[in-house]
């Protein structure tokens, strides 16, 4: 898979790495991930970039135990969707007891390399 | 709306067949279907067949065909894919073929084979049916996705593991009686609660099991039936389909299915029912917290409900309200492209008297609703059946 390039998500995750991420909002203010073109929620086409919130809260998070073969050996790892404040990001927590993640959580994002073959996942990060 | 006749019905039995070919089982349950509505291959117009990832399993694409030449017709024919919902839309797009008049009789049913995949490449499969970039990325499992929507809602609602765990005793329980269920074993509360864990809060026996097996049903238009005298005493009176975003991140509330209750208030509509006219139901359990956000979602019962419902007794079948009697997806099992038609088939043989579980249905009981969903329900049929007098 990492032979695949995904666009622009992939510059997404690039910016979001160097603690420059960056989000879609239609003139409604929905929250949106690269890469749209309309607004899946009012078909607005009129998209701007926005810079991400330093930090959000865990809004849902699962322990996996049983991956999909390309997290086999980060398993088990937690998986949580966080809530910046006008989009919602998925990724993996790391850096907390994971018997101690909850909702409600202070996480930052960002990127790095999964354990199972290098992919880049979004990873959360407890907000100091 | 008209009704459309439901004349017949087959299905093979669930479970682990690695090595029987997907063209085989459906013809097993596809045959049987004609059989049992008395209709020949030579009248079918079209068939409807579901099926999600054939392509990666038998490395086959182009199913439909195949799949109409092992029910010995060339009739014009697709697959439909819509992942778990496969073949809740291949009967919603065969109830339209008839309504529209273009068809008289079709085929609308759904295979899978995924067991000779392993667990890893079921997994791999399954995942697919979340959004790859945004959620597949980030680690999200077919579970772990479900799981996130458990625990939102246990965080808006209250509820917990153990109501869970009453659903799968429950459901369980339902098929002990099914020798067409993959899994005919009793167990116990402590049992869920105690399994290996898959994706926090859920244990195995939150899960639906990975199976093979193949679904089928033969619909008619009235005037057909009615020429050729079929036994056809269970019409469709009523057909909805929702959709919402494939990510979870993108949707407003993680404890709730609008896809659900789109396709529900549409399909009533249609039937021209109340959701309290409702004696029956089989609804999508892929996993425990699935069953509670579709009896929720289909207005059985208010948000906040369902989660206890189980516990309290009301949808095991001796409760005012059983659901799924056939033991649904969690003890049934989940041959994701055969799972909405056969929901279907077990309404249909409940209200007719011919399942059996059949004597947990009241005989006054007239109404029954299945509802499919597809993905963490980015896609939702529902299906109102009524006997007709």
């Amino acid at each position: 898979m990492t032979d695949v390039t995904n666009g622009e998500y992939d510059a997404f995750l690039e910016a979001l790495a160097e603690g420059e991420g960056y989000y879609l909002t239609c003139e409604n203010d929905h929250g949106l991930l690269p890469p749209r073109r309309a607004c899946p929620h009012c078909g607005d086409r009129d998209l701007t970039e926005r810079d991400l919130p330093q930090s959000g809260e865990i809004v849902t998070h699962t322990t996996v135990f049983v991956p999909t073969p390309q997290f086999e050996d980060d398993a088990p790892y937690v998986t949580a969707v966080v809530d910046f404040d006008g989009v919602r990001l998925t990724g993996i927590v790391r850096g907390i007891e994971q018997a101690d993640v909850a909702i409600g959580d202070r996480v930052t994002a960002t990127v790095e390399s999964n354990e199972t073959d290098s992919e880049q996942t979004i990873v959360f990060r407890p907000a100091e | 709306m008209s009704q459309v006749r439901l004349a017949g019905t087959g299905m093979t039995s669930f479970g682990s067949h690695p090595d029987r070919t997907g063209r085989d089982m459906f013809a097993e349950a596809g045959l049987a279907a004609l059989e049992d509505a008395g209709v020949p291959a030579a009248d079918v117009d079209e068939l409807f067949y579901g099926n999600f990832v054939g392509t990666l399993s038998e490395e086959q694409g182009h199913q439909g065909p195949l799949m109409a030449e092992a029910l010995g017709t060339t009739a014009p024919s697709r697959r439909i894919e819509s992942a778990c919902a496969s073949s809740g839309l291949a009967v919603r797009d065969a109830v339209r073929a008839i309504r529209s008049g273009e068809a008289d009789v079709v085929v609308a049913g759904g295979m899978e084979r995924m067991t000779n995949m392993g667990t890893a490449g079921a997994t791999k499969g399954l995942a697919g049916a979340a959004d790859d970039l945004y959620e597949v990325r980030s680690g999200v499992t077919f579970p772990g996705a479900y799981a996130l929507m458990a625990r939102a809602y246990f965080d808006e609602y209250g509820g917990t593991h153990e109501d869970l765990a009453h659903i799968a005793v429950k459901n369980h329980d339902n098929a002990l009686v099914n020798d067409h269920a993959h899994l005919q074993q009793e167990i116990t509360v402590e049992d869920a609660l105690e399994a290996p864990e898959i994706a926090s809060p859920f244990t195995l026996y939150d899960s639906c099991p990975i199976s093979d097996g193949a679904s089928a049903l033969v619909l008619a238009s009235p005037e057909y039936a009615d020429e050729h005298d079929l036994e056809a005493s269970v019409a469709i009176t009523g057909a909805g389909h929702g959709g919402d975003t494939m990510a979870l991140h993108d949707r407003q509330s993680l404890s709730k299915t609008p896809a659900t209750r789109e396709a529900a208030e549409e399909a009533y509509d249609d039937a021209d029912i109340e959701p309290s006219d409702v004696a029956i139901a089989e609804v999508h359990d892929c996993f425990t917290i699935a069953e509670v956000l579709a009896l929720e979602a289909l207005g059985l019962y208010s948000y906040g409900e369902a989660i206890g419902a189980a516990r309290r007794g009301e949808t095991r079948r001796d409760g005012d309200l059983p659901v799924n009697l056939s033991g649904g997806l969690k003890a049934k099992g989940h041959p994701v492209g055969a799972t909405g038609a056969a929901q279907v088939a077990a309404i249909a043989t409940l209200l007719d008297g011919t399942h059996p579980r059949a004597d947990a249905v009241s005989d006054d009981a007239t109404i029954g609703v299945a509802q499919n969903a597809g993905g963490t329900v980015a896609s939702a049929t529902v299906h109102v059946l009524e006997v007709m007098d």
